[in-house]
């Protein structure tokens, strides 16, 4: 089979062992798996069975090389750790090499909690089975059975007796090349030595010292700064441009082409002038729609759905139900607002471009450009820096597009980094939604009907979770709602459909006069469910009391990416002002094995803290097409002073491979606050975020 | 306006030939290679671009060149002896005070001033000192543990 047969994706192994040199390399199959099927649906063409690869040098040192990307979240050390665990070698002989398209083999990307969860499996596996390589080399190599040999630190000895050979010196002058299959024996977690601690992490060095690179911190000689024309709204068109002035700027380049407008210098504040200097007529459509009416046009757009699960019966559900409850759950557009706005630089040269990209989905960008600039993906290379965050935002890369086109155009390297001004405007922001309920119990406390129907959100999150008998799940979607772009936010609907459920278990519990713990216990037989419930009863010393009782306790649980988890939340109400302060959060979470707890629980205290901001402040603006909020000014993130007191804990399952960690424990958070400010002073919220207007006017009713 | 710029740069002599109206931000990572110092919104509410200038933190994205003319200004580049970092730089690398670490250098600098004008702060002070610096990864809780830490030992 020759390369042009396995589809523009794929590698050739020989392109590997040609890249880096002697040593032992290892294929990774993923037969069946997640990343095999993403592939094949997003046709890229077979990756073969090959999706990692790590290379033992002769220097001992090993690679890693991972089409996964860097953002904060720790997977540049966990993944590691899983290596060092199964090849038996030291961490600190681990280099990781993420993101490269011309060195990693394809992925999907980095999002969904799927690093540790899917490719997790397939690296311990390469890990394991080149341990079973070189134990197969040292066993010729020291005339020893494999069944006498050990193995530590990458030094392979006899039990028992002499010899003594290292990773290192067996690897020199070997080129061997194994193909895996999914039988290499892992390490159990009795055995763990790496794995289930907690080691430095790899880039603190270099994020303190402000030596960390990012994509706007690469440097190419004679770069130029781009700055591009920017619609007032995202239904505007452009009617006419005048550029003459942005042109008599000494050293200004500009590019009028296919719709793309832009500044380029040398000097970033040059182009930003010279941009203003353009002077541009947009012909700006009536807004017909803005953040307060957004959901009408939603539920009428969307009549019908799909369900997606059904039990029993719905009517014989309500006959049984001592009194129906209904309620309508809103949400409104969140932005992602990382740190680190969407930046890139790209290089072209010759028939080729590299572009060094702040993305979540390198090999996405790798296509998308080759496709912009009638480009064979071979002729395109990514490469991803550490990433500023990204929560799913950075799944797009519109800022790469621009600065690849500009860069091809000019055949020089172009900086794209985006304003914040920008970064706002381009969002895909966590989608508005609508989640009506008609649930409730009968006289045993036990709910006997959920009629779920959800729109816009899709159905991540919208599990029923608890035993109930007369159940339907119905997910509505329509095209073109939106006014701008959505997409993936951290857990992406799981927010929103935890959010409607576990206020709506709240709602009946409390319409039942039970305490809501209590309630989800009676209701739930899901072991892992009552494992975390149970458990953060424990850590917030809950006392049984049905809301409202004053105390100002929510609880609240959720499922996603494997991961169970269980919250509550203690807050304080001003009652003249109706503000919100969340004194403290307690969270228990359930997510399998942990590859690296402090790693999880700075995840947890993440999704912990950036909960915050879609429950009590953070809500874009808009009119049609228009985005009202552009910046840090009128947009609050939560900071120090809006953080409670934090309390976490990993409830163990060693039973279980490891479940994903970088999103469930946000899922929860809308509902725990709304469900504590209930609790603290009988108004009950409905709309996220929570304003200090909504809460007293909860108050009132 | 072509202006002679002298300063001191991390303990060393600095001078510019340039136009004093440039924001110190792009001055420090354009032309003098100084990228640990980051853009995050340009309108001083995000605290990413903070350097301290004659100990004071300073939003750099909004500070003209000619502003700095004879200041003494350290940058995160700055902060360590050598090889050997600072407290709060430990800190924060082995509590995890930071995640992607895009805000952290402007986080250490905030803190550093802060314990420069107050060693010893309580909780609630750090809260408030450091409640103008922005973190979207949500490291709040490790940051404060951090800068609490390093003050124990400064």
């Amino acid at each position: 089979m020759n390369r042009n047969d396995l589809g523009p994706m794929a590698v050739d192994r020989r392109d590997f062992l040609k890249f880096t040199g002697g040593g032992i390399a290892v294929f990774v199959a993923l037969k069946d798996s997640t990343l095999i099927t993403e592939a094949m649906e997003q046709q890229r063409g077979y990756p073969e069975d090959f999706n990692a690869y790590l290379r033992v040098a002769e220097d001992g040192r090993v690679t890693v090389l991972s089409g996964k990307i860097e953002m904060g979240q720790g997977v540049e050390t966990s993944m590691a750790q899983m290596v060092a665990e199964d090849l038996r070698v030291s961490l600190d002989s681990i280099d990781m090499i993420m993101g490269d398209t011309d060195r990693c083999v394809w992925d999907a990307g980095t999002w969904g909690s799927l690093t540790t969860r899917v490719f997790g499996p397939a690296l311990r596996a390469a890990a394991a089975k080149a341990r079973e390589v070189l134990l197969e080399l040292a066993s010729e190599r020291l005339g020893a059975p494999i069944a006498q040999l050990q193995v530590e630190n990458g030094v392979v000895t006899v039990k028992g007796g002499q010899g003594r050979v290292s990773y290192g010196e067996l690897a020199k002058g070997q080129k061997i090349e194994k193909t895996l299959d999914h039988e290499a024996v892992l390490r159990s977690v009795k055995e763990f030595t790496v794995m289930g601690t907690s080691p430095k992490r790899f880039d603190r060095i270099e994020k303190v010292t402000g030596q960390a690179h990012y994509a706007g911190d690469i440097r190419l000689p004679g770069m130029l700064h781009a700055r591009l024309l920017r619609p007032p709204a995202h239904d505007a068109t452009l009617k006419s441009v005048d550029t003459s002035a942005a042109e008599a700027v000494p050293g200004v380049t500009v590019v009028n082409q296919d719709g793309l407008v832009a500044v380029l210098h040398e000097d970033r504040e040059v182009a930003d002038r010279a941009l203003g200097l353009i002077k541009a007529d947009f012909d700006v459509p009536q807004p017909t729609v803005d953040d307060k009416t957004i959901w009408d046009r939603m539920l009428a757009a969307a009549p019908t759905g799909r369900t997606t699960h059904e039990a029993g019966n719905l009517s014989t559900g309500e006959g049984a139900c001592k009194k129906v409850i209904e309620s309508t759950y809103y949400d409104g557009y969140v932005a992602h607002a990382p740190m680190e706005p969407h930046t890139a630089l790209a290089s072209a040269q010759d028939d080729r471009i590299t572009a060094w990209i702040s993305t979540q989905s390198p090999f996405g960008d790798q296509g998308r450009i080759a496709r912009a600039l009638g480009l064979d993906p071979s002729k395109v290379r990514i490469i991803t820096p550490y990433v500023g965050g990204g929560f799913g935002g950075k799944s797009s890369s519109g800022q790469a597009m621009e600065a690849a086109r500009l860069s091809w155009i000019l055949k020089k390297p172009v900086q794209v980094m985006w304003t914040r001004e920008e970064e706002f405007f381009y969002d895909t922001f966590h989608s508005a939604a609508v989640v009506k309920v008609r649930s409730g119990v009968d006289g045993n406390g036990k709910v006997q009907l959920w009629d779920y129907n959800v729109y816009m959100a899709g159905t991540r999150g919208s599990e029923v979770l608890y035993d109930v008998p007369n159940a339907a799940v119905v997910s509505h979607s329509a095209r073109d709602v939106h006014p701008f772009a959505t997409g993936p936010w951290r857990a992406p609907g799981a927010n929103t459909n935890t959010f409607a459920r576990e206020c709506q278990i709240d709602i009946m519990a409390a319409d039942a006069g039970i305490d809501p713990m209590e309630f989800r216990l009676n209701n739930a037989t899901d072991p892992r469910l009552r494992s975390v419930l149970e458990a953060v009863a424990k850590m917030a010393d809950w006392k049984p009391g049905a809301a409202p009782s004053g105390r100002g306790l929510g609880v609240a649980c959720g499922l996603d990416a494997g991961t169970y988890v269980a919250h509550v939340a203690e807050v304080t109400v001003d009652k003249s002002t109706g503000a919100v302060h969340v004194d403290r959060m307690w969270c228990a979470q359930e997510m399998g094995i942990v590859v690296n707890p402090v790693g999880a629980i700075m995840q947890m205290e993440g999704c912990i803290t950036q909960g915050l901001g879609y429950a009590l402040m953070e809500h874009i603006r808009f009119r049609g097409g228009d985005i009202l909020d552009r910046n840090f000014n009128t947009y609050q993130i939560p900071r120090f002073s809006d953080l409670p007191e934090i309390e976490t804990e990993l409830v163990p399952n060693d039973d279980l491979t490891p479940q994903g960690g970088g999103e469930p424990a946000i899922v929860c958070i809308g509902a725990v606050i709304a469900n504590a400010i209930y609790d603290a002073c009988g108004s009950r919220v409905y709309t996220m975020p929570f304003t200090p207007e909504s809460v007293l006017a909860g108050m009132k009713t | 306006m072509r202006e002679t710029i002298r300063f001191r740069l991390n303990g060393r002599d600095t001078t510019l030939e340039t136009d004093g109206t440039r924001r110190l931000l792009w001055v420090l990572r354009n032309d003098l290679g100084l990228t640990g110092t980051k853009f995050g919104c340009g309108i001083m509410r995000c605290g990413a671009c903070t350097v301290l200038v004659n100990g004071n933190p300073v939003r750099t994205c909004r500070t003209p060149l000619s502003s700095i003319q004879g200041a003494d200004v350290l940058t995160i580049e700055g902060l360590a002896n050598g090889d050997d970092l600072h407290p709060l730089q430990e800190e924060f690398a082995d509590r995890g005070a930071f995640q992607c670490g895009y805000c952290t250098s402007g986080m250490i600098l905030e803190a550093y001033s802060l314990l420069q004008r107050n060693p010893h702060p309580t909780r609630e002070q750090i809260v408030s000192g450091m409640d103008r610096n922005l973190c979207r990864c949500g490291a709040h809780k490790r940051i404060v543990e951090a800068i609490e830490a390093a003050a124990a030992r400064l």
